[in-house]
């Protein structure tokens, strides 16, 4: 890897270091087994989850139709959601961005350049305290403004759970008829597993929000969506926990809509059409989960239906029910660990609601009751094997 | 005790098959502070406020807020100039010999030596992550020369030379940094979350702060282990923290929880100018973190954290302060600059000119400072410079090269330490991880666990 001048400058590295055996260097937490026909890394270069021309991006029918007439660029998602917040601050002098090292663009680069274009009253660094930040952000709210305000790391958001939980989420509803609310917040956070991230870089923690009512939790799976999401997430009168999974910073790439659009917050969207099992998942796992499905359909002549939460909560049920009475079988696939996890939930209406229509029990594909060890990772999150696996067994049942 | 309740015992036979704690002598302990309102009284005509929540505040007739004014900083602590002269002469001699003063440098050192190998290695893709303290190894180590080994650390991640100085070896921070089976912390957290039981030192975690109020709380556990067994020296808390960290809720929890209940604490914090990218302009106002300990009414002091003596010397005076009659906390707000970027996953050309930090450098360094001194004193030379970072050097490579080869721990470990037993539902998780390994052999690489996937079933080693 090329150093920076800095770097070249700052650090005095030892010959001796070169000389190093190079047996065991390079082996990273999460590389593929030699071989591995499911297990193998996602290719965001031929992914289906991702479009790949401007002309399937453009087609998107949930678009305006002034924008599938416009103009569409390859961005990451960092760059999406960069481009996002440029249009939220260009269109609405009422919005104001903030977090901490938001002013060098953030230390995922999703600020990039914001500050510079758009003044340090409205883009700017906040004080190390995510209490802080999240409770100046509810006032900025109460007042009008819209706050899009970032926590470095979803990890870090817990010292901002008492404003979250008791102040965003219930201050409509305390304020009653003097019609007070906190509408104008959005809450950013990187969540997610990356590899290599251990306990405190690689949580997602949004079964702990979904548990809210008051709040909504959306977690966007690709650049175009995020672009779409954020904006709606913005426009939103309600509070909005907006989960960014960081592994796709950069990873996921896609042709995104060049004009501005927002995307239907609660609203599910089916990936994939199938007849033979429904699965449910959102975020980065839906990478996983179509990997599965292309290899379980080759293999046990079945057809699965993928769909993508997108809103965890307030969530899309009848798209998933509707789903699951035709397909009879529903497996739920999240990162996040299984106990009390948004699976289930999911599970539980299900099988509230299709119970006579299902063919073998709602199976959930999760990270297990513990915690991010580092070198575990890849044992830890459900990986393209239990998603097969339980395509499998819910048709074998 | 026979004045137990009932609910009491049902509590302690369910303990009862636990080993029990060393019986202590029963004290009275003695209540240090009364109610504040009830020993205050107002006097007619007084020039005082007796308020209950301040008791020694004058009237006035003027119209004045009081306002944090720049030319009231509180001043720098400091023993060495930057040529490595004691600036003042008339002052007692350095209560520190040629061998303490030779550790604390060999200390420097090997943590100036560790670092930029580990950086290196970090980029070559060996090791996930790194962070170096470059600039910041005087504070670490010259404060933890101050303490007794018995004293307890909370520490936040830049402060290898604490580790360094207790007498964490190179292989136990290889170990950890590999993450591998010899791995105290079982290849759990990531690169520098080193702890030592042994060396009374907690587990780092990476939420910023949280270490604060625990350490006030380590420190009453301190304090109530010495009312109950006054005989033992007493013990003190060092809690480290950066002065970004110093914004969290946390901080102001634990320093007013430290002051209220008397904790005999120090809370050092390392102002070294920068939060990642964020200036200490953006961080705070005001007169630096030092202002904020006198205001919960801690005894405060500021020090330069280049000056290796003078760190040891506020440490130690810390140390007596808080040990002292019934004991109190203490600041230490540390001043450096942070040379390095933040850590391996940050670029800080990005948001600091370079001039700026070649400019620092130039300028001062805690361990040339001392090198200076200690070549005035005719206690080091280049030759033994020399030596001694081939000697480190050699040694670094050497553990680190065993440290690379190991295995990683038992897959277990994944799932061990949730809770003191193993759950049944983890128990059933683990079973099922077992099965889908057995069933898809080649879409896992166990390999490079101990014991591979029976790594799964083998208990704690
Ligand atoms: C609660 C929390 N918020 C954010 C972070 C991300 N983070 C890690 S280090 C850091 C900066 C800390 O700065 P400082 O306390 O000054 O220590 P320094 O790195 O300068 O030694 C931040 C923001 C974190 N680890 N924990
Ligand atoms: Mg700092």
């Amino acid at each position: 890897m090329a150093l920076s001048p800095i770097s070249r400058t700052l650090l005095r590295v030892p010959r001796e270091l070169r000389l190093l055996t190079f047996q065991q260097s390079l082996r990273t937490y999460s590389s593929a087994p030699p071989n591995a026909r499911l297990n193998i890394p996602t290719d965001f270069s031929t992914t289906p989850i991702l479009h790949h021309t401007s002309t399937s991006s453009l087609s998107n029918p949930e678009l305006p139709s002034s924008v599938r007439a416009g103009k569409s660029t390859r961005l990451t998602l960092h760059e999406s959601i960069n481009s996002a917040l440029r249009h939220a601050l260009t269109t609405d002098d009422s919005v104001l961005l903030f977090g901490e090292d938001i002013s060098f663009g953030g230390v995922f680069r999703c600020s990039a350049n914001l500050a510079a274009d758009f003044g340090s009253e409205r883009v700017f660094n906040t004080p190390l305290s995510e209490q802080g930040i999240v409770g100046f952000a509810i006032g900025v709210a109460a007042q009008g403004m819209r706050a899009v305000a970032e926590i470095q790391f979803a990890d870090y958001v817990y010292p901002a759970f008492d404003q979250l939980v008791n102040e965003a989420a219930k201050f409509r509803y305390r304020s009653g008829n003097t019609g007070m609310d906190c509408g104008g917040l959005v809450v950013r956070m990187p969540c997610g597993g990356v590899g290599h991230g251990a306990l405190y870089h690689s949580q997602s923690p949004e079964s702990l929000f979904t548990h809210i009512p008051g709040l909504r939790v959306v977690m966007p799976r690709s650049p175009s969506q995020a672009k779409g999401l954020l904006l709606a997430a913005i426009a939103s009168n309600d509070p909005v926990i907006f989960l960014e999974p960081k592994t796709l910073y950069r990873a996921s790439k896609e042709y995104v809509p060049t004009d501005p659009y927002t995307l239907p917050l609660s609203k599910a969207e089916i990936l994939k059409p199938g007849s033979d099992v429904t699965i449910i998942s959102y975020g980065t796992p839906l990478y996983t989960c179509s990997a599965a499905i292309t290899q379980a359909e080759k293999d046990f002549n079945c057809s699965v239906e993928l769909i993508d939460l997108r809103t965890i909560y307030p969530w899309d049920r009848s798209t998933i029910l509707d789903s699951v009475n035709k397909t009879g079988r529903a497996i739920v696939v999240h990162e996040s660990m299984v106990n009390a996890g948004v699976g289930a939930e999911v599970a539980a209406t299900i099988q509230d609601k299709c119970f006579l229509r299902l063919e073998a029990p709602v199976q959930r594909v999760a990270g297990w009751s513990t915690h991010v060890g580092l070198v575990y990772e890849k044992f830890l999150m459900p990986d393209v094997v239990r998603v097969y696996d339980a395509i499998k067994k819910a048709l074998d049942y | 005790m026979s004045t137990r309740t009932p609910a009491r015992r049902v509590l302690s036979s369910c303990l009862a098959t636990r080993p029990r704690p060393k019986r202590r002598p029963r004290v009275c302990l003695q209540v240090t502070s009364g109610v504040r309102w009830n020993s205050v009284k107002q006097q007619p005509g007084s020039d005082f406020v007796h308020f209950p929540g301040a008791v020694h505040s004058k009237f006035t007739t003027t119209l004045n807020f009081t306002s944090p004014s720049e030319k009231n900083a509180m001043p720098t602590y400091r023993i060495l100039d930057q040529s490595g002269q004691i600036v003042d002469k008339s002052r007692e001699p350095l209560n520190l010999s040629d061998s303490e003063i030779l550790k604390m440098y060999k200390d420097m050192l090997t943590v100036s030596i560790l670092d930029p190998i580990m950086f290196q290695a970090q980029r070559q893709g060996r090791l996930s992550f790194y962070m170096v303290s470059a600039g910041e190894e005087g504070i670490a180590v010259g404060s933890a020369a101050a303490l007794r080994k018995e004293d307890v650390i909370f520490a936040q991640y830049r402060e290898t030379g604490v580790f360094q100085q207790r007498g964490f070896r190179l292989d136990e921070f290889m170990n950890q940094l590999f993450a591998n089976r010899l791995d105290n912390g079982l290849g759990r957290n990531m690169p520098v979350h080193y702890g030592s039981k042994d060396l009374n030192i907690h587990t780092i975690s990476s939420p910023l702060a949280t270490q604060l109020p625990q350490a006030a709380g380590a420190a009453y556990a301190l304090k109530m282990e010495h009312l109950q067994n006054p005989s033992e020296e007493p013990r003190v808390v060092c809690c480290y923290f950066g002065e970004g960290a110093a914004s969290e809720g946390d901080f102001h929890a634990a320093l007013n929880i430290a002051a209220t209940r008397s904790c005999p604490v120090i809370f050092l914090c390392r102002n070294n100018g920068y939060a990642i990218s964020t200036p200490t302009l953006e961080q705070y106002r005001g007169d630096g973190i030092a202002s904020r300990g006198v205001g919960y009414g801690i005894d405060t002091i500021r020090v330069d954290g280049n000056d290796i003596f003078a760190v040891h010397e506020a440490t130690a005076r810390a140390r007596k302060l808080a040990t002292e009659g019934s004991m109190r906390p203490v600041l230490i707000e540390a001043m450096s600059y942070r040379v390095s970027h933040h850590s391996t996953s940050d670029d800080s050309s990005k948001y600091r000119e370079l001039r700026e930090v070649e400019s620092w450098k130039r300028r001062d360094n805690p361990i040339t400072r001392l090198r200076k001194y200690m070549e005035g004193k005719g206690l080091w030379n280049e030759e033994l410079e020399k030596k001694e970072q081939e000697t480190v050097k050699k040694a670094v490579l050497k553990a680190f090269n065993a440290a690379e080869r190991e295995k990683r721990p038992a897959l277990r470990n994944l799932f061990d330490g949730v809770y003191e037993e193993m759950t049944e539902e983890l128990d059933s998780q683990i079973q099922e991880l077992a099965g889908i390994i057995e069933k898809y052999p080649n879409e896992y690489d166990v390999g490079d666990f101990e014991g591979g996937r029976e790594g799964l079933f083998k208990e704690k080693r």
